[in-house]
């Protein structure tokens, strides 16, 4: 204990929790990075099969080893940054984006108890944060000096924040029945409520995912990154690590957004139905297969719609969602009222 | 009436849940994929690939340095360099070399060749790390008739009632 005694003095009385959370943190990261490289071969996978292909098979049994051989080459490249960059801000860009998207999960209950910070603002926590990613992809479009990325910025910029709006209002709907900021409060809630998302929430469920499309960039409104105009938007002058840190980013946002439709309409870790079989299996696992169903989901979105036009895009988000999610702020709120024995959920 | 269908069509995302049926039903069907460096398509005998320079089965060269494949190249790839050997007074290269990066893979240098000793047999896997092993030689080429041999016969035979 002599040994420990300068960082134990550091971190005051409470220095078991800082290094109990620090495992905490580390055990999450990783186990979600892992996830991640295979949620990414399965995104690919999923949107070869539709296109009756076979998709990546040549590293490992069945390609599995793919986005590690992709992890390695991305590392072992060269950093490449363009003569008239602003080198801070594009540098900074990626790693911002990066950062945001793990801290995030901070908050996110993947089993009962299984969280790194239990706050009582979870949702707000969050929607603050992924509000902030908006700043990586603006940074490094602006930071590239060059045409394509700064374009694709700009439209990022536009699409987020107006798919924000709707989100925030969804987000309403559900706290305002839950009656909790606390996301596990929110699942528990559903304990009773196996089928919450299922009820008059139905439509907003079905908004927040659309909009969660939206906020993450990916098709059909992957206008920021559209291949066939842009190239790749603003990671067009990314390389190596930088690029790798973008799209890390980028797919642990996406993860992020199926953990959230799980943990506001599909009941989080609890079983389906809370009777023999399913309530034996643990929650994790519940939690993970709700996790790959919705990123399937995406993945089959991504294989079957066109893009959207920008105009269309901003119709749908502005003209559409946004009255439609205030409506139903109006209507769940009108419902709480009407019913106070059962809403909201959380007493 | 129609109107009340489209608008209750777009409100219940029916274009989206048709597309997504459709996406699962080839989602399971069988893939035409060839399963690339495992399994490989079927090649015609005109295939032209690789280059290679083909012996008599002797061993003797079958070249003759008459520079025809050299004067027809289009993307002026061979380099051909000639001598009388001394031995037997037969007219052989001393040099003869394709820039493998200039080619075009035109197969005119093998319709030249009044001795079928130049031919593009079936490789087409020869990709190289740098670009110098791609300025093959005389030794090189050779090297690549005595390997590919038998495929490269075949495939003349096969396309010879055509010629």
């Amino acid at each position: 204990m002599e040994k420990y005694s300068f960082f134990v003095e550091l971190l005051g009385p409470s220095w078991g929790f800082f290094v109990g959370s620090a495992l905490h943190i580390l055990v999450l990261i990783v186990a979600l990075l892992v996830a991640l490289a295979f949620l990414l071969l399965a995104d690919r996978k999923v949107w070869a099969a539709v296109q009756i292909r076979r998709g990546p098979n040549v590293v490992g049994p069945f390609g599995l080893l793919q986005s590690f051989a992709d992890f390695f080459k991305f590392v072992f490249k060269e950093i490449v940054i363009p003569a008239g960059a602003n080198k801070g801000v594009f540098i900074i860009a990626p790693l911002l984006t990066f950062i945001l998207a793990c801290i995030t999960w901070a908050v996110v209950p993947v089993a009962d108890g299984w969280v790194v910070a239990d706050l009582n603002v979870g949702i707000l926590y969050l929607f603050a944060i992924s509000s902030l990613g908006v700043y990586g992809i603006i940074m490094g479009g602006w930071a590239s000096n060059s045409k394509y990325p700064f374009l694709g910025g700009l439209r990022s910029a536009a699409q987020m924040v107006s798919y924000e709006v709707s989100i925030g209002f969804v987000l309403i709907t559900v706290l305002v029945t839950v009656g909790s900021l606390n996301l596990s409060d929110i699942v528990r809630a559903q304990q009773d409520h196996v089928w919450f998302g299922f009820t008059w929430l139905l439509p907003m469920f079905v908004v927040f995912f659309i909009s969660a499309l939206a906020e993450t960039n990916r098709p059909p409104f992957d206008l920021p990154e559209a291949e066939s105009e842009l190239v790749a938007g603003y990671q067009v002058e990314y390389s190596s690590t930088l690029y790798l840190l973008f799209m890390i980013g980028e797919y642990l946002n996406i993860v992020l957004m199926c953990a959230m439709l799980t943990i506001l309409f599909l009941g989080g870790w609890l079983p389906p139905f809370d009777i023999a079989p399913f309530n034996w299996i643990p929650g994790v696992i519940w939690f993970a297969l709700k996790v790959c169903f919705f990123f399937f989901l995406f993945a089959m979105v991504k294989a079957i719609v066109p893009r959207y036009r920008y105009d269309q895009l901003m119709r749908l988000g502005w003209k559409v969602f946004l009255p439609l999610s205030l409506v139903w702020v109006a209507i769940s709120a009108g419902i709480v009222v009407a019913f106070p024995d059962t809403y909201p959920l959380v007493k | 009436m129609s109107r009340v269908a489209s608008v209750a069509r777009t409100i219940f995302l029916w274009d989206f849940v048709k597309g997504f049926a459709i996406g699962m039903k080839y989602f399971f069907k069988p893939k035409p994929t060839v399963n690339y460096p495992f399994e490989k398509g079927p090649l015609s005998p005109r295939f032209r690939g690789e280059h290679a320079l083909r012996r008599y089965p002797d061993g003797e060269e079958r070249c003759i340095a008459c520079k025809l494949c050299e004067a027809i190249c289009p993307a002026q790839a061979i380099t051909i360099e000639a001598e009388i050997r001394e031995s037997d007074g037969a007219r052989r290269t001393t040099r003869y070399d394709i820039d493998m990066t200039k080619c075009i893979y035109c197969g005119y240098c093998q319709e030249a060749c009044p001795v079928e000793a130049i031919v593009e047999g079936p490789n087409f896997e020869f990709a190289t790390e740098t670009r110098e092993e791609l300025f093959y030689n005389k030794e090189r080429l050779l090297e690549n008739g005595d390997r590919w041999e038998r495929e490269i016969a075949v495939n003349l035979e096969l396309d010879a009632p055509y010629r």
